[in-house]
């Protein structure tokens, strides 16, 4: 394989994953959704949640985006620095976006700021986003995609807090959120926390919170209760499907954490719409591919 | 029960019984119409090119695939957030005469207001739904404000019974959100003071 070949082969991978992941719901979502939906007496939740399932079906069977806004996409990369395609991923993945936008079909997201037009092509300046982690020594790449719609991002804030505050007003902050934009996002969600020193920080722990898989924990045993504490919390609340009130609120909370500067407590808050749409696919430097987010991938 | 299907034109009458909470559907004509038509409208003060009199609009963004020779295919069409529209709405209702704006979450004060003193309702579509929505559009018979990009696009459709809808806002001053809200913002309270029982890391 050319490298030329070699670049055509993983543009075209990527563009039929994520093409592919506006269609169908990660696993470990769709188990969730199933969970919650049992749980529901009231009329309203149960027929809220009959039409989401008749939705993902519809969309599977006719080849269509699940949801209309298939988001701004945006790359999580944890790429080997032996990787042999690393060069030529911005450009590579930026062409997939093209290509899965005309062939799914996706939305146009891409509005260029200021000059206030939409690219009319799904990519922009920045757009997709990619997120570098470079690990050192490997040559595979792992890549996590995600569709952010407008109703998931629109929640989305971070704070710094005086550390008076205490874990007391990082569970203020994420609660406040819950009910003020929280209930108009598309509930169940799935909640990403992110704690740290500055309010970049907490905002991108918070983003990759949303890619850790539904009923994972965090290692530390106290962020993990906390997890659960908020889990149970927010459910209390019964927001349930579209705000509409129901026994439950959330698909989970994820925390990620970092250490923080003693006179700071950084928070951030990022949600993901039931309709969650994240995939995780595995390069290796053959181009050999794992998708381990979602079975019965069909192409 | 029956389906209870509204069909436009629709008339004030037809809305007077129509309560918070109720399901209901829609036949007829519906005009997407979101963020940047909104404010055309009210900022600019440029005339809607789509009479929407009696008739339906929907907050929403869709996928569309054209066809050629002007024509297209809803392929995805699922509510955006209303709120984003709330600004606007409640002169909206007032100058184009709009009976039924639909949706994704709740909406607040002002449109609660264009909808009693206008009668006119607010609805929700089961967001994130956008294949079952796709599914009610039987044709696109006009797309006008091309300029602003397929979002945004003011894609007049039409419809055969477009639903479940939820009644969020009615006619008579009801505001659904509104009301779950202050069950959730006293359940919030409770849920926190619980919480903070078990977050004392900082000692």
């Amino acid at each position: 394989m050319t490298q030329a070949e070699a670049v055509s082969r993983m543009t075209d991978t990527m563009a039929k994953f994520v093409a592919f992941t506006g269609k169908r719901l990660p696993d470990d979502v769709r188990a969730k959704i199933k969970e919650l939906a049992a749980q529901e007496e009231a009329p309203l939740a149960k027929a809220i949640y009959a039409t989401m399932d008749k939705n993902q079906e519809l969309a599977w069977k006719l080849n269509r985006p699940s949801c209309q806004d298939t988001g701004a996409v945006q790359f999580f990369l944890k790429c080997g620095t032996h990787f042999p395609y690393i060069d030529e991923l911005p450009e590579l993945l930026r062409n997939a976006v093209i290509q899965a936008t005309k062939d799914a079909p996706l939305r146009h997201n891409a509005v260029e700021t200021f000059d206030e037009y939409n690219t009319g092509k799904n990519v922009g300046l920045g757009i997709p986003s990619l997120f570098w982690e470079m690990v050192p020594g490997r040559d595979d790449c792992e890549i996590y995609t995600y569709m952010a719609g407008g109703g998931c991002s629109l929640p989305g804030r971070a704070k710094v807090l005086m550390p008076g505050e205490g874990y007391e007003g990082v569970t203020k902050f994420v609660l406040d959120c819950m009910t003020s934009y929280g209930l108009n996002a598309c509930p169940p969600l799935l909640v990403g926390v992110g704690i740290g020193t500055s309010v970049e920080v907490a905002a991108l722990h918070s983003k990759e919170a949303l890619l850790r898989p539904i009923g994972s924990h965090n290692p530390n045993p106290k962020a993990a209760e906390m997890e659960r504490l908020l889990e149970d919390g927010i459910n209390k609340i019964g927001l349930g499907p579209q705000g509409l009130c129901g026994k439950n609120s959330v698909m989970g909370v994820n925390i990620i954490n970092s250490a923080r500067h003693p006179s700071v407590i950084g928070v951030g808050v990022s949600v993901g719409c039931w309709s969650h749409r994240r995939g995780h696919i595995v390069f290796d430097r053959d181009l050999n591919y794992t998708i381990d987010s979602h079975s019965e991938v069909d192409f | 029960m029956a389906k209870k299907v509204l069909t436009t034109p629709i008339s004030a009458a037809d809305l007077e019984d129509i309560k918070v909470g109720d399901v209901i559907y829609l036949t007829g004509l519906l005009t997407t119409c979101r963020d940047v038509a909104h404010r055309r409208v009210i900022e600019e003060g440029r005339p809607l090119p789509v009479d929407v009199k009696d008739g339906a609009i929907l907050h929403a963004g869709p996928i569309i695939r054209p066809l050629g020779d002007d024509k297209f295919q809803m392929v995805t069409v699922g509510p955006t957030t209303s709120m984003r529209m709330e600004k606007f709405e409640e002169q909206f209702i007032k100058e184009t005469g709009v009976r039924l704006v639909i949706g994704k979450g709740g909406m607040g004060e002002g449109t609660m207001r264009g909808c009693r003193d206008n009668k006119a309702l607010h609805c929700v579509f089961p967001a994130g739904c956008a294949v079952v929505a796709a599914s009610c559009v039987e044709e696109i018979v006009s797309a006008n404000w091309r300029d602003l990009g397929m979002p945004e696009t003011l894609w007049t459709c039409k419809v055969k019974e477009f639903g479940p809808l939820i009644v969020s806002i009615d006619t008579h001053g009801n505001n659904l959100f509104e009301q779950n809200k202050i069950v959730f913002n006293e359940r919030k309270d409770k849920v926190y003071a619980d919480i903070c029982q078990h977050v004392k890391f900082i000692k």
